[in-house]
């Protein structure tokens, strides 16, 4: 018995020494995305990316704090988002988070973090309403808003030449804002849209719609959704023989969708906000370190904005303390922060401004910025022209 | 409206009738020989379809090219390995159940097919994600007008169909069809008359999972993709067109499966949103059943009550 008591002691002096030992206090960061599911791709490519920002700081000697990034998944769902988002958000050891790339989870998680008081910036989702639907203090998004992208969208296809359309949306907040937006300039603009679908975001079969696509002839078809569901429609398009323009939006912008689609992927156009990463500044170091890192997936359309996020919470964090509110103040000021993914300042909503948006098309099993593509150079032509 | 559209609007329809017809043939089985609803049937389905999937997996390790060859190899692997799955199942949960109230059957099968959603879920690799199925089917297609008429969604209704009639001959001109049938009437005259029971029971579990296996293998061929999750909606339609058509009766599934395709083109077709097809499919079951409590060629419901 004595020689127990003695075993303990000496474990517990063994800890305590431990704990005494460790020159830095660790604290814990939240990464929130689509870990599992048709999305994931780009989940984890964000989660690698904001597991690097983690990385390369606690690997330097600079800095009063090592940090720990607990990742969790929001399966691109809703209610799981909650879930999750409430789990981190009831930690009191998670000071802030970098969450969500689906759009209709974060509308789900914003009031959330308003209630337990944990600044988020969020690092993929692009629906308005989640900055500025509300006057959250505790909610910033450092990539930009579909607003935009829709906009030069319209215009860049309408100077293509394109005049009549016909929209596939998910009925999501996502797909339903898409739609929204789209429609609004693409109608001011002088296109015609010949008719609108909403369409479920796990439905598997298109081909009634499809048919009806076909009879309606349109130049182009517009779809406002995620990666799996524009593999189904793309892929089923082809076997009903429809041969207009498949345009998407950011959603679409994965190596996930390529990967799905194989060389039917061939001239599908997307636009998205921000410059291709090799474009941005400090982007070719942020490529050659995420490869250092011999991460199994690739760090997909938002993995810079992932990083960017990340890095600026460290730095708010290493400047204010681990403190809730202390870091949500001075992420609220913040401004002309230098990031990966240009200038980051974020507006009375948390908004960042990302002005550039790029236009992609796929070529050869790439996306490739338009500008630089064979279809710019006109030796490649999109279908119908 | 363009001939050219209502035909494809038609080989559409035809192709979902197909799929949901298999599946409401296995449910309609399971009830005539032991009146049970067996609600794991969806996932089987998509079981089959995974294990479609894998064994295409493994045929690509060994080098196999040939896309026919390796379409007939994965879809007699699927349907064999739902065969076994399908016996095991009525041996190891159904038939002890037997005399237990039929709700325990209910529940319990309800749980084996989450358990096995799940499974795939967790076990497969990257099983939560939507799999993208080999196209293994010649694609030539043929233009005809505003119609396309592809040969692998010709070749699938044949097959599917095919497999219909083939269940339905076994059923209606084999012993052990004699036997099922004699089982499904009565089964305590069947046993005095020498009929093995169990062995009748488990042959008609594995004939109807069997079907669910061919009926996810011809979904994952036409969409090019299945997921852990399939068989949950095809589970639902194909319960909801054998109970219309009437449990129990080969023919009423078939129509039914047919008539729920029907119906969901036909939603499509109306409505504006097409997220409503679903809806009005579901809706006029309900108005059906309301009408035809029994299903549309039930015969047996006069004994049952």
């Amino acid at each position: 018995m004595k020689l127990n008591w003695a075993i303990l002691t000496i474990i517990l002096l063994t800890f305590a020494y431990a704990g005494c030992s460790s020159e830095k206090d660790t604290v814990k960061i939240a990464f929130i995305g689509p870990l599992t599911g048709g999305v994931s791709a780009n989940g984890l490519g964000g989660r690698n990316s904001a597991q690097l920002a983690v990385s390369l700081h606690n690997a330097s000697s600079s800095g009063n704090y090592a940090y720990e990034l607990v990742t969790l998944d929001d399966e691109c769902k809703p209610n799981i988002g909650v879930q999750v988002a409430t789990k981190v958000a009831a930690d009191k050891h998670v000071i802030a988070g970098v969450t969500h790339y689906c759009s209709a989870v974060a509308m789900g998680t914003v009031d959330v973090y308003h209630k337990f008081g944990l600044p988020v910036i969020v690092w993929g989702a692009v629906l308005p309403e989640i900055t500025y639907g509300n006057d959250y203090k505790e909610v910033h998004r450092v990539n930009g808003t579909m607003i935009n992208q829709n906009e030069v969208a319209a215009e860049f296809m309408l100077d293509k030449g394109y005049k009549t359309w016909v929209i596939i949306h998910d009925t999501t907040d996502y797909g339903k804002g898409h739609n929204r937006y789209f429609s609004k300039y693409l109608v001011a603009k002088g296109g015609r849209i010949l008719g609108t679908f909403g369409v479920s975001a796990d439905q598997q079969d298109f081909n009634a719609e499809l048919t009806k696509v076909k009879e309606l002839n349109p130049d182009v078809i517009y779809f406002g959704g995620l990666a799996p569901t524009g593999v189904r429609l793309r892929s089923q398009m082809e076997k009903l023989g429809i041969d207009a323009v498949f345009q998407g939006t950011s959603g679409i912008v994965s190596d996930a969708f390529i990967e799905g689609l194989g060389p039917l992927s061939e001239g599908v156009i997307a636009f998205r906000e921000g410059a291709p990463v090799e474009n941005l500044p400090g982007g070719e170091g942020f490529i050659a370190k995420y490869n250092q890192q011999g991460f199994g997936e690739p760090p997909e359309a938002y993995g810079a904005f992932a990083f960017a996020a990340t890095q600026l919470i460290i730095d708010t964090i290493e400047k204010v303390g681990p403190d809730r509110k202390a870091v949500m103040q001075a992420l609220n000021a913040t401004r002309n922060y230098d990031s990966i993914v240009g200038s980051i300042s974020f507006d009375d909503n948390g908004q960042n401004t990302v002005a550039l948006i790029t236009r992609y098309v796929i070529q050869d099993g790439k996306w490739v910025v338009w500008e630089q593509s064979e279809y710019a150079e006109g030796k490649r032509r999109l279908s119908g022209r | 409206m363009d001939p050219g559209f209502i035909a494809q609007y038609l080989l559409n329809g035809i192709v979902l009738g197909v799929i949901y017809a298999m599946v409401a043939v296995g449910f309609t089985l399971f009830f005539g020989v032991l009146d049970v609803i067996k609600f794991s049937h969806g996932d089987v389905v998509m079981a089959g379809a995974f294990t479609a999937l894998a064994t295409y997996a493994g045929l690509e390790l060994l080098g196999v090219s040939d896309g026919m060859f390796a379409a007939i190899v994965i879809t007699v692997m699927g349907i064999a390995a739902m065969a076994i799955l399908g016996a095991l199942l009525a041996k190891l949960l159904i038939l002890p159940l037997r005399n237990a109230p039929p709700l325990n059957t209910l529940l319990i099968t309800l749980m084996f097919g989450l358990a096995l959603r799940e499974a795939v879920r967790l076990f497969y690799p990257n099983g939560s994600n939507p799999k993208p199925f080999p196209q293994l089917l010649p694609d030539a297609a043929m233009t005809i007008g505003n119609l396309e008429l592809r040969l692998d969604s010709v070749l699938l209704i044949v097959l599917g169909l095919g497999a219909i009639v083939a269940v339905h001959l076994l059923i209606q001109r084999t012993r052990i069809g004699l036997a099922i049938r004699a089982v499904a009437q009565d089964p305590e005259t069947a046993r005095l008359m020498g009929i093995n029971f169990e062995r009748v029971v488990l042959m008609t579990f594995a004939l109807g999972s069997a079907l669910a296996a061919l009926a996810g293998i011809t979904n994952g061929l036409y969409y090019s993709e299945v997921n852990f999750g399939m068989g949950l909606l095809l589970g639902v339609i194909g319960f909801s067109a054998a109970v219309v058509g009437g449990l129990g009766s080969l023919y009423g599934a078939i129509i039914g499966g047919f008539l729920f395709a029907a119906l969901q083109t036909i939603g499509a077709v109306w409505f504006s949103v097409p997220a409503y097809k679903d809806v009005f499919a579901f809706a006029c079951i309900i108005v059906l059943m309301a009408w035809k409590p029994t299903g549309l060629l039930a015969d047996k419901s006069a004994e049952r009550v």
